[in-house]
């Protein structure tokens, strides 16, 4: 098992060093002069001199890279051009706003799928199946901003049930979360109906009907252990789908977080605060699906011994 | 003897869900060529006295911020939606295809180097590399569709990959090497066709999510820039009177629902149509 571990953590190492490598590509990549660009037209060149050092845009990609990185490993981000604070302290800041809202819609997904998804498959073709997969249909073809925006008018406007959008309350995360939450938990109910069904056909499930198994237990023993591989693999992929969807509803409802502080940073030309943004969401995705990885091998000893 | 095509159709039809989505999709690549003609009014005129129009007899689905005909706005912005979309797949498609069987046949650091590089770009959550690559080459409607497209890719790449390794070792493919076939010839003869069924559901699928991705790069203002009509925009500019006229900001994006919803139901319906194997719903 500490092996598995090892090998699986020095595996990401590679993946994470090629995205901050692509991160910091998306500067090179900008027409024109970026440093110019960042600093507006109003710029003396002094600044945009300074800047330019400060960047080291004069100096090679494989050594601007090598600094980088180095820079990362004590911490450094740089600062942001807009308001001139170190970018680690923008980001922790509006990290934990972020964190809540994908969290908390990530577990709505995982209650909400996973029961849709385990009474569709031990009842097929019910009624309540039947709803429920048309449900599903519907709720991962939904533009995560535009449900926001239809929950606003809905239950913040005509009934004025909850806020607009802010912080502050438990009442201000549930608009955001739902929005977030109903594609993923939609995904989520679809592979657990499929990966449950795919068990209860399996010849252990029919030998333990056979042998007088109670029914519950079977799903619960069986059943559920066994299909939830595929659903946790789903789960941690949904994890990305949700902070990316995190930048659409931070937007929406005004959600102090990464999504709308990248968002700013965008508009403001701020590519700093950009790249720290960008960077720190998929060192997140990356861990949670190492998370993921890991695991695998608590539920499934067959993992950890192929290694 | 029936073919396997028919065999394929047989299937799809008895499948009403799948009809439902060649249905949705067919209406929409209808409005889309015939938008001049199937558009009630001109989607660029403005009408400021009639500003926010309810809908009713004269504007259908009411009217925008400029007193634009939402109706027809929708109808062009199918245009948008698709071109973007159909783009983005052959994108995706050409990238995957060439650099998963350069992988595939070539082998050592080549393939490591290629496949360790699509890691990488699998390391972005949703969204976040379409978001970083327009951001870098700006908005508009040409870099949306390659942001989706680099975003689509690893996944073709690693499909390709997968199935050369596995021809390369069978016996057909080795009596074509034999015969002195190239590895470009060896791809569009032997690998592709036996892709063919996994990327049309792949590229159908993925249809419907380069419009979610499009629509969103255009909402936050990223996208594709006014005043062409895109819904993912429309949606913005609608929010700005949210409360004044629901209508402006909704309508627009049932029609991204319901094009979406009409590429995930077609893609399923072929997944099952054409490749009973490829059954679960991961995507």
């Amino acid at each position: 098992m500490l092996t598995f571990i090892v090998r699986r953590l020095l595996l990401a190492v590679p993946v994470l060093l090629g995205v901050v490598f692509v991160v910091m590509l998306t500067v090179d990549l900008l027409p024109g002069d970026a440093v110019s660009l960042m600093l507006g037209e109003h710029s003396t060149p002094q600044a945009v001199a300074a800047l330019r050092d400060y960047l080291g845009l004069d100096k090679p990609l494989a050594t601007r890279y090598v600094q980088y990185v180095g820079r990362l490993l004590t911490g450094d981000l740089g600062r942001s051009i807009q308001q001139n604070r170190p970018v680690t302290a923008e980001l922790a800041e509006a990290w934990p706003a972020t964190l809540e809202l994908t969290l908390a819609a990530l577990v709505l997904a995982t209650v909400f799928g996973v029961t849709a998804g385990v009474v569709s498959a031990v009842w097929p073709s019910s009624l309540f199946d039947a709803v429920a997969r048309l449900g599903s249909l519907f709720g991962l073809s939904l533009p995560v901003f535009w449900t926001g925006l239809v929950l606003i008018v809905i239950f913040a406007w005509w009934l004025p049930w909850l806020p607009v959008g802010g912080t502050g309350s438990l009442a201000h995360l549930v608009l955001p979360a739902v929005a977030l939450a109903l594609p993923s938990t939609a995904m989520v109910a679809r592979m657990t109906r499929s990966s449950v069904l795919e068990v209860l056909r399996e010849d252990y499930v029919r030998t333990a009907r056979a042998k007088g198994v109670r029914e519950r237990w079977v799903v619960a023993k069986h059943a559920l252990r066994n299909a939830a591989i595929p659903v946790l693999t789903l789960l941690g992929l949904q994890a990305g789908q949700l902070m990316g969807g995190a930048v659409l509803t931070e937007t929406v409802f005004a959600w102090p977080g990464l999504g709308r502080l990248m968002v700013k940073a965008i508009f403001a030309r701020d590519y700093v605060l950009l790249q720290g943004a960008v960077l720190v969401f998929s060192l997140a995705f990356v861990l949670i699906n190492l998370l993921v990885d890991l695991s695998y091998g608590a539920l499934d000893p067959r993992v950890s011994k192929q290694g | 003897m029936e073919t396997p095509g028919r065999l394929a159709w047989r299937r799809f039809k008895r499948n009403r869900l799948a009809v439902v989505g060649l249905v949705l999709v067919a209406a929409l690549l209808g409005s889309a060529l015939l938008a001049p003609w199937v558009a009630p009014r001109d989607p660029a005129k403005q009408s400021l006295i009639e500003k926010r129009a309810r809908p009713g007899a004269k504007f259908v689905l009411g009217a925008d911020e400029f007193g634009r005909d939402i109706l027809s706005r929708v109808i062009y912005g199918t245009r948008v939606a698709l071109l973007v979309g159909t783009l983005s797949v052959v994108i995706a498609l050409a990238i995957g295809v060439a650099l998963g069987s350069v992988a595939g046949f070539t082998g050592g650091w080549t393939d490591t180097l290629i496949m360790r590089a699509t890691e990488v770009l699998l390391a972005f959550p949703y969204l976040l590399l379409a978001i970083a690559v327009v951001s870098a080459l700006g908005p508009g409607v040409l870099n949306t569709t390659i942001a989706v497209g680099i975003w689509g890719a690893p996944t073709v790449v690693r499909l390709v990959r997968g199935s050369v390794l596995a021809l390369r070792e069978s016996e057909y493919v080795g009596a074509a090497r034999a015969l002195g076939a190239s590895g470009p010839g060896l791809v569009a003869r032997h690998v592709l066709p036996n892709l063919l069924p996994t990327v049309i559901v792949y590229a159908t699928l993925f249809m419907a999510n380069a419009i979610l991705v499009e629509a969103a790069l255009s909402f936050l203002g990223l996208g594709v820039q006014p005043p062409t009509a895109s819904w993912g925009l429309m949606v913005s500019t609608g929010r700005d009177l949210l409360l004044v006229a629901p209508h402006v900001a909704t309508i627009p994006g049932v029609a991204i629902m319901v094009a979406v919803l009409g590429f995930n139901l077609l893609g399923d319906g072929l997944r099952d149509a054409l490749d009973p194997r490829l059954r679960g719903d991961g995507r």
